[in-house]
């Protein structure tokens, strides 16, 4: 069967040889003119004028359209219809778009929107959460807040409570391709080519702004050099601009951000700090755990809600606290928006409970593996599973047998003893160990995104097409729907094609986001694969006098009784029987059942699982540290690609490791974001790959009906990097007798300030 | 506005081209040759997307101005395959699957190229340096480094 191997991606050869096209290599039509924004220089005020007859001026530029241009909504926001792609009046965070340049080349339009000349009454602006929780600045009217048990009583009843907080930075998204789009104007309407995980937002966002319905706009994606949750809804600027401009120009309109308008226009991951107090009994067991959760959501609201909700989700992680309350802050900033990242705030919410099973170690002085592991949810089959804080049972918990299996494959024990001989016997290097579990949680937390559509094809000769509603962004999402509708028909996914995500072919299509790609598309296309298979099987039937049930299809044949074609001459016999052999599929995800205000239901599916241990080593003289092992144990269930799902869990590890230690966003007291190129914004490089890195599957499948008991594999891997963070707080730990508090990212800086609070030395 | 003609070799072929005295060897690529295998990460030649050889130096053609690759020998990876027959970097990317999104391979094959053709035989570490320069975000580089090795030991003929 086609599902379960190891096959490239679907794409691997266009790849290698420079052949695959994304949309910035789409050859143009002749006149195609080319767009940029100028931006806002100042974080927070109110446009007084505007002088832009300079740029108008300037060689190449053909027209330059301001928020007055705008024919109809002046909005690029998912949600709130808060953000306008042009700024009218109010100027909230510095690099907002603030008019657009069409130009005859992309290189003009960029030096003409440097021209611009915008008169701007600055206001202070509100940057640090700090300052926005005085100044009550904030989406919602007030925190989230949700409990299980009663923490108040845990706290003033423990033996003993434990105070800390933790800083975490935000995140850039560095995909490789930067976001980019292209306006082709129609007889009657618009086709976009966008680099987006969400085609079907594109479509409405471009048909508000162009007063159409929806029907009138089409949008085509092919593939995406990276989108990690940054294409979900932050290229709605660059198709809606090129939309407006082909249709104020009748010419075709591309736009590509340069990389350095991407950092500083685009939304990031939410950066903040998690404040904790945490009860323990007299035997060390924790109790109850009191969260706040401060998210710095930036200027427009996006999908901040959302994302603060799953860092909500995410604060219990693998452990089973009596008693929890949690509550998250979604503050209102002058800086850019911020948006989806990989997890979602779940790795928030997740770094907050395992600094806080860190912090309880050091203090009680236990192993901090031993520690999570006496706290862990009761595994799968028990008798009484595990509730959440949401009050969602955890039927499906495997954590201690995954870490027990990893804590003996990577010698858990021996290293933690090296780890101390080590340290005792050196004073300038030292090292560090952590073995950390992640438990993420499977669906949209807005429930009704958890559908998914297919079209499926299948042509005279045999061949097979297939269109379904994920969009293909490096992850092997369309490799993977090809292997399960070859399993359908038992041909070789060879015969499989899958084409541009399209709106034209499939509607109403949600995100590809939450890692749900092939959940939810891959049950799609079972569907529709299902039904014209059970079609062919009736003729079939019918002509050999037998049971549909006792046709088969494998090896690329059919069988019916005792007589075997193969599949092509089924499908050809099948045409000429005039049976249709194209057919629709849908899924709605099951047993889900969410409401976000209390914080109660079920809000995911199942859950993915796994844990990382990490060694590092820390130059106590200068902060700097290396990755010297990591070694990984994931569950993917039963995999539908081993070689595609070790790729996400390889890159999520080193991605989420990248966000917890070199990759450092600074804005300046202006608000003006100063790390925006590679040359001042580190993420890994291939120099910093762990010298030992081992990754497996868990070997399982899920328990509940997924796509051949596979499970979703995007975003879970991001969290083993917390793995990483903790490996260089023990280190820093190491230095004193103090628990060394690392904030993240942990920056060399950061890390010699740990150090320093872990021996007891002045800041 | 003012133009140079520039007469280069690409992968092996005469070219002749007309470009701006400001523009980049990569948009002459990509605009006017249609060769966009090589892509623009971030313009500024720290990702390394870009990168192709030039008389077998390898650069980021985002710092290479059009008009200096007059009388050269350009080398980009569109040339690495011979009609239908893969490189082994090429295959053995395929078959370590180390690419995910795509984009950083084309400079990324180029660049491994330019390691191996003048050291055929390298440690993990001058891997993992020499690609340093070359920013992947999807994949964490396990498997470009494994990948790299294989097809290096397959083009020693071990």
């Amino acid at each position: 069967m086609s599902v379960t191997k190891p096959l490239p991606h679907d794409s691997a050869r266009l790849h290698v040889t420079g052949a695959a096209r994304y949309v910035d290599d789409l050859p143009v039509p002749a006149g195609t003119l080319h767009l940029a924004f100028g931006m806002s220089g100042v974080a927070h005020g109110r446009i007084v004028a505007m002088e832009l007859d300079a740029v108008r001026a300037a060689p190449g530029v053909v027209a330059v359209l301001t928020a007055a241009d705008l024919p109809f909504a002046n909005d690029v926001s998912p949600v709130a219809h808060d953000e306008p792609l042009l700024a009218a009046d109010a100027v909230q965070y510095l690099g907002q778009p603030l008019f657009l340049v069409v130009a005859e080349t992309h290189l003009a339009a960029r030096k003409a929107a440097r021209l611009g000349r915008a008169e701007i009454a600055a206001d202070p602006p509100l940057l640090e959460i700090d300052a926005a929780l005085a100044a009550d600045s904030r989406f919602e009217s007030g925190p989230i807040t949700w409990q299980k048990g009663d923490t108040a009583r845990a706290l003033a009843s423990a033996d003993r409570v434990i105070e800390g907080s933790i800083a975490f930075g935000g995140q850039e998204h560095f995909y490789l391709e930067g976001q980019a789009a292209l306006a082709l104007p129609a007889e009657d309407g618009m086709v976009i080519h966008s680099s987006t995980q969400h085609p079907t937002e594109i479509q409405h966002k471009v048909a508000e702004a162009l007063g159409l319905p929806m029907n009138a706009v089409q949008v085509v994606m092919r593939r995406m050099g990276g989108g990690f949750g940054g294409k979900e809804s932050q290229g709605n600027a660059l198709a809606v601009a090129c939309a407006v401009a082909a249709r104020a120009t009748g010419k075709p309109c591309k736009m590509r951000y340069d990389r350095d308008d991407d950092m500083m226009i685009t939304g990031k991951r939410h950066d903040g700090r998690i404040d904790y107090r945490v009860a323990l009994d007299g035997t060390g067991r924790i109790t109850g755990v009191d969260f706040r959760q401060l998210m710095r959501c930036g200027w427009a609201q996006d999908l901040s809600l959302a994302v603060a909700d799953r860092a909500m989700l995410h604060a219990d992680n693998a452990y089973d606290i009596p008693a929890m309350r949690i509550e998250n802050h979604r503050l209102k900033t002058n800086t850019q928006s911020a948006t989806a990242f990989r997890g979602f705030g779940g790795p928030q919410g997740m770094l907050g409970i395992e600094r806080v099973m860190d912090h309880v170690a050091h203090a009680t002085g236990r192993d901090p593996v031993e520690l999570r592991r006496a706290q862990f949810y009761p595994e799968m089959g028990s008798q009484s599973p595990g509730i959440t804080p949401y009050g969602m049972p955890v039927e499906d918990f495997i954590l201690g047998a995954l870490v027990d299996r990893l804590s003996d494959s990577a010698d858990y024990a021996g290293r933690r003893k090296a780890v101390a001989d080590w340290n005792a016997a050196h004073r300038t290097l030292k090292k560090g160990l952590a073995l950390t579990p992640v438990k993420f949680g499977i669906s949209f937390t807005l429930t009704h995104l958890n559908q998914a559509g297919a079209l499926v094809h299948v042509y005279q000769d045999g061949s097979i097409h297939l269109n379904h509603g994920g969009t293909e962004m490096g992850q092997g999402l369309h490799r993977k729907v090809a292997q399960v509708a070859a399993a359908a028909f038992g041909v070789e996914p060879d015969r499989v094609r899958i084409t541009a995500t399209d709106t034209g072919k499939v509607p109403n299509t949600s995100a590809t986001a939450a890692s749900s790609g092939a959940d939810l598309n891959g049950m799609a296309v079972k569907a529709a694969c299902d039904t014209i298979r059970d079609r062919i099987a009736e003729l079939l039937a019918q002509e050999h006098q037998s049971e549909p049930r006792r046709v088969h299809f494998a090896g690329g044949k059919v069988f019916v009784g005792d007589a075997e074609i193969s599949f092509a001459e089924a499908v050809d016999r099948a045409w000429r029987a005039r049976v249709s052999l194209s057919a629709t599929g849908f899924y709605a995800t099951p047993k889900i059942t969410w409401d976000r205000l209390k914080g109660q239901g079920r809000p995911f599916y199942y859950f993915a699982y796994g844990a990382a241990l990490t060694e590092v080593a820390v130059d106590t003289l200068t902060g700097e540290n290396r990755i010297l092992a990591a070694h990984i144990l994931h569950d993917c269930g039963q995999s539908l690609n081993p070689a595609l799902d070790i790729g996400q869990i390889e890159g999520g590890y080193v991605q989420g490791a990248g966000w917890l230690t070199t990759e450092e966003l600074v804005w300046d007291d202006t608000g003006r974001l100063r790390t925006h190129a590679p040359s001042t914004y580190k993420i890994p490089a291939c120099s910093d790959r762990p010298r030992v890195f081992e990754v497996a599957l868990w070997d399982g499948e899920n328990r509940e009906e997924t796509i051949y008991r596979s499970k979703a594999v995007g975003e879970p891997p991001f969290m083993l990097g917390i793995s990483a963070f903790l490996a260089l707080s023990d280190a820093c730990a190491a230095c004193g007798p103090n628990y060394p508090a690392l904030d993240a990212p942990a920056t060399p800086e950061r890390v010699l300030a740990a150090i320093r609070r872990a021996r007891g030395e002045a800041e | 506005m003012k133009t140079i003609p520039v007469s280069t070799r690409v992968n092996g072929d005469s070219v002749e081209f007309l470009c701006a005295p400001e523009e980049t060897l990569l948009d002459a690529l990509r605009n006017r040759l249609g060769l966009t295998g090589a892509k623009e990460g971030c313009g500024s030649g720290d990702c390394g997307a870009c990168s192709v050889l030039v008389d077998g130096r390898l650069v980021c053609a985002c710092l290479v101005l059009a008009a200096e690759a007059e009388g050269a020998e350009i080398a980009t990876v569109e040339g690495m395959a011979e009609g239908e027959r893969l490189h082994p970097l090429q295959r053995h990317f395929i078959d370590s699957a180390a690419l995910q999104c795509g984009v950083c391979t084309p400079g990324i094959l180029v660049a491994a190229k330019a390691l191996l053709d003048h050291n055929p035989d390298p440690s993990d570490e001058e891997v993992r340096y020499w690609l340093a320069g070359n920013l992947c975000r999807c994949t964490g580089y396990d498997k470009i480094v494994r990948a790299v090795q294989s097809a290096a030991a397959e083009m020693r003929g071990a």
